[in-house]
């Protein structure tokens, strides 16, 4: 199965990212359209072979979502490379875990595919979880990587890189797909490569022979403790915004419109394009690949006629990045749609013209 | 001069930020004296609760991780399953482990947790300023049942013990007191039992431990110890539950 | 070359089977291909459908809003599914559980797959026959590699499932050589 080409869901291709990747523990609890991502973690995890350094692999169906993200805070003190999926509201419930994993500067990984809200809201795809994922989320100053795939080749390649960047970082990342990526079938080709060795971890709980005790906290009681912590944070923040800023770009050279657009709704807009430029439009896209940092680089563009179209399945979020990204400079325009309907490449392609 | 008496390696010479007359300085000195006559302080990883006890980790000289409020027990799986080789205990109020965990606390005992839980149940919420607990008996004065608790109000108290004690994946429960050295020498024991079974893989064990909170109580230190004794063992009686 | 295919019929009639063989074998072939379900709460009944794109370049959205080609196996589906295709477009439909009075603009390849695969000996392979329909036709992919496909997801050592699949295959491209 090493070289060649098998055809994974988004959500099994994030799934066998997180194996590839070393994940020794996963803790999850059943809400679509993300099962499919659990119940490949409860069939292959297990039984996928052992991570040089690490115990067992283990998978727990929780009780709920908050107990899900509290085992994954467990086990990440407890050294492992650990993750958890969800969809939206089950999302908003980990919020709590995430911000006491920030806090406690403990890596993990958590998946979020996307469906519509408020509230249960419905099943459909949805990217209206942009500002919870990317402002933090939870209570308290911090941040959490977040990085959206298009693809189900990229959501296994992100994946993977989720687990490093997380170690590197001693912070959550957040996986951010929608019920498009989660659901839909295309080729992966899977690395070849042995199942990398995580990164010794010598701030884990693992019994304190032959060292002083490890402690994984986030409280700070003494005075001017937290405030020293959060200037740690914010530094290692600003390190993660100068370096891990990812995007991709297309036609930036000559385009007078440039789409803007993430995960799945970049899918769309790429078609929108292909049939624009058939039809001699200059237009081009730039599509967020890590979501925070926002890749404020790609918009460093400096004909002030290039006018942006920034494309959500939501009524406007990541337009606010897009507009701090511009500062004026350029025009920004919107196109959203949230509540189940999918932007059609119709729509983008009327309201390009119209700006054009 | 010899010795005859000292601190165990697993507590710190450190000052209490506790109440005078509080349990919970001798709950965790119980803990670390269960931890050095087992010899397993460099394999024990404890979980603080939120409540009074938050900083039980500045006390006790062993790997420890704090937990959100009630989600110990979520906690404490995650680390027993990557590390079943390791103790690792919780130690919880009876708000962290009766009310806002009550989930974490019912899942983690039906699935049988190899772990040893420590229940401090003092009858009132301490840190945030004597608040109704789970626990607080009916008639109990406190902060948010100023006239008593009343059964129609705010129901009974929780005997979460007796319930976890039906389920087949806990193995060992007992209910024990500090009101007196007789009582605090089985409370030891007690504590002690919870972790053998956890180093003999016989599954979930937890100790209820009727703790005094003389300052919410409203009570002296020696009052609150008769309270335990006259008052409280009505509601939780002692001994072994399971 | 990009083929757009909505495959619906009823819950249970294997209509996501038959897309994936679909995409396993534009796959095998060295094609981009996306497969996207309807992942409403049905599990058993109602209508199900998924939507397959195959093509040589990078696949923009998966989501099919004209379709080049319908596989139909019921009557409610194709009520739902009859204007999502293109003009001159395919419509290949179960007759033996729907049927189409009158229509223009599309080419209507109609044939009794249920029949067939009671005929055969098992009613689950009526999608099968149904894709054999749709090799024929379209010549897109090419039914040695969906053999090859089958012998890799059939359960190890069914080889009765595997030759009851492949005969409802080749009865199914036959029917569009007649």
């Amino acid at each position: 199965m090493a070289k060649t080409k098998v055809l994974l869901s988004g959500n099994e291709a994030i799934a066998q990212g997180a194996i590839q990747a070393g994940c020794t523990f996963y803790a999850g609890y059943p809400i679509t359209p993300q099962n499919e991502l659990i119940a490949y973690m409860a069939k292959y995890l297990p039984a996928s072979g052992a991570v040089k350094g690490q115990a067992a692999r283990v998978f727990i169906q929780a009780e709920s979502e908050l107990a899900a993200i509290n085992m994954v805070y467990g086990a990440s003190a407890a050294g492992a490379r650990a993750m958890t999926s969800s969809s939206s509201p089950g999302i908003s419930l980990k919020q709590e875990g995430i911000s006491y994993l920030a806090g406690s500067q403990l890596p993990a990984v958590i998946v979020n595919i996307m469906r519509g809200g408020p509230g249960l809201g419905n099943i459909a795809p949805a990217q209206s979880d942009y500002f919870q994922a990317t402002r933090g989320g939870g209570h308290g100053d911090y941040h959490v990587i977040v990085l959206a795939p298009a693809s189900a080749q990229e959501a296994y390649d992100l994946t993977q890189s989720g687990f490093d960047l997380a170690d590197k970082y001693r912070t959550p990342v957040m996986i951010l797909g929608d019920g498009v990526l989660g659901q839909m079938m295309e080729p992966v080709k899977l690395s070849s490569r042995k199942i990398k060795t995580p990164p010794v971890k010598s701030w884990a709980l693992c019994g304190c022979a032959g060292r002083k005790p490890n402690i994984a906290k986030s409280f700070f009681l003494r005075e001017g403790a937290l405030e020293e912590f959060n200037l740690k944070l914010q530094k290692n923040y600003q390190i993660i915004q100068q370096k891990e800023q990812r995007f991709e770009g297309l036609f930036l050279s000559d385009a007078k419109v440039i789409l803007v657009a993430y995960g799945t709704m970049a899918r769309i807009a790429k078609s929108a394009i292909s049939q624009l430029r058939n039809a001699g439009k200059q237009v081009g896209l730039i599509r967020p690949i890590s979501l925070w940092p926002f890749p404020e680089r790609a918009f460093q563009i400096k004909n002030n006629r290039v006018k942006y179209l920034v494309l959500e399945l939501s009524y406007g979020q990541m337009l606010q990045d897009v507009r701090l990204a511009v500062n004026g400079r350029q025009q920004v325009e919107f196109l959203g749609r949230s509540g189940g309907g999918i932007l059609s490449q119709e729509q983008i392609i009327d309201k390009v013209k119209k700006i054009l | 001069m010899e010795k005859i008496f000292k601190r165990g390696e697993s507590l710190y010479d450190v000052a209490t930020h506790y109440c005078p007359g509080c349990g919970h300085g001798i709950a965790h000195r119980l803990v670390a004296e269960a931890v050095d006559s087992l010899g397993i302080r460099e394999k024990t990883i404890g979980v603080a609760p939120v409540g009074c006890a938050v900083v039980a980790y500045d006390y006790w000289n062993f790997d420890c991780s704090e937990a959100a409020h009630g989600r110990a027990l979520a906690v404490a799986t995650g680390i027993k399953r990557v590390h079943p080789e390791k103790v690792v205990f919780t130690y919880q109020g009876d708000g962290d482990l009766a009310a806002i965990g009550t989930n974490e606390t019912i899942h983690a005992a039906n699935r049988g947790e190899n772990l040893s839980v420590v229940f401090i149940n003092n009858a009132v919420y301490g840190m945030t300023g004597g608040q109704l607990a789970p626990t607080t008996l009916l008639g109990q004065k406190t902060a948010t049942s100023i006239e008593g608790r009343t059964k129609k109000a705010h129901g009974y108290p929780l005997k979460i013990s007796e319930m976890l004690a039906l389920l087949p994946g806990v193995c060992y429960i007992e209910r024990v007191s500090l009101e007196n050295p007789q009582e605090v020498l089985k409370a030891k024991r007690a504590i002690k039992q919870a972790f053998e079974n956890q180093i003999n893989n016989l599954g979930f064990s937890l100790v209820e431990v009727l703790s005094p909170c003389p300052t919410y109580w409203g009570l002296s230190p020696k009052e609150s110890l008769d309270w335990i004794k006259l008052v409280m063992r009505k509601e939780f009686p002692l001994g072994r539950i399971k | 070359m990009i083929e757009r295919i909505i495959i619906a019929g009823s819950g249970g009639q294997g209509v996501m089977l038959l897309g994936k063989v679909l995409a396993q074998t534009a796959m095998l072939e060295g094609k981009q291909v996306t497969w996207f379900p309807a992942y409403g709460p049905e599990v058993r009944g109602g209508t199900s459908h998924c939507m397959v794109i195959i093509s040589d370049q990078e696949i923009g959205s998966p989501y099919i809003s004209q379709a080049d080609t319908l596989i139909i196996l019921n009557r409610p589906s194709l009520e739902r599914f009859k204007g999502k295709l293109k003009k001159n477009g395919i419509l290949i439909l179960n007759s033996s559980l729907a049927a189409i009075d009158k229509y223009a603009k599309m080419q209507v390849l109609s044939f009794p797959f249920t029949d067939i695969a009671i005929k055969i000996g098992n009613i689950k392979v009526a999608n099968m026959a149904a894709l054999g329909c749709f090799a024929a036709a379209k010549k897109i992919i090419k039914v040695k590699n969906i053999l090859k496909v089958f012998k890799s997801i059939a359960p190890a050592g069914n080889l009765e499932i595997l030759k009851i699949n492949q005969q409802a295959l080749e009865e199914g491209q036959k029917l569009n050589h007649g």
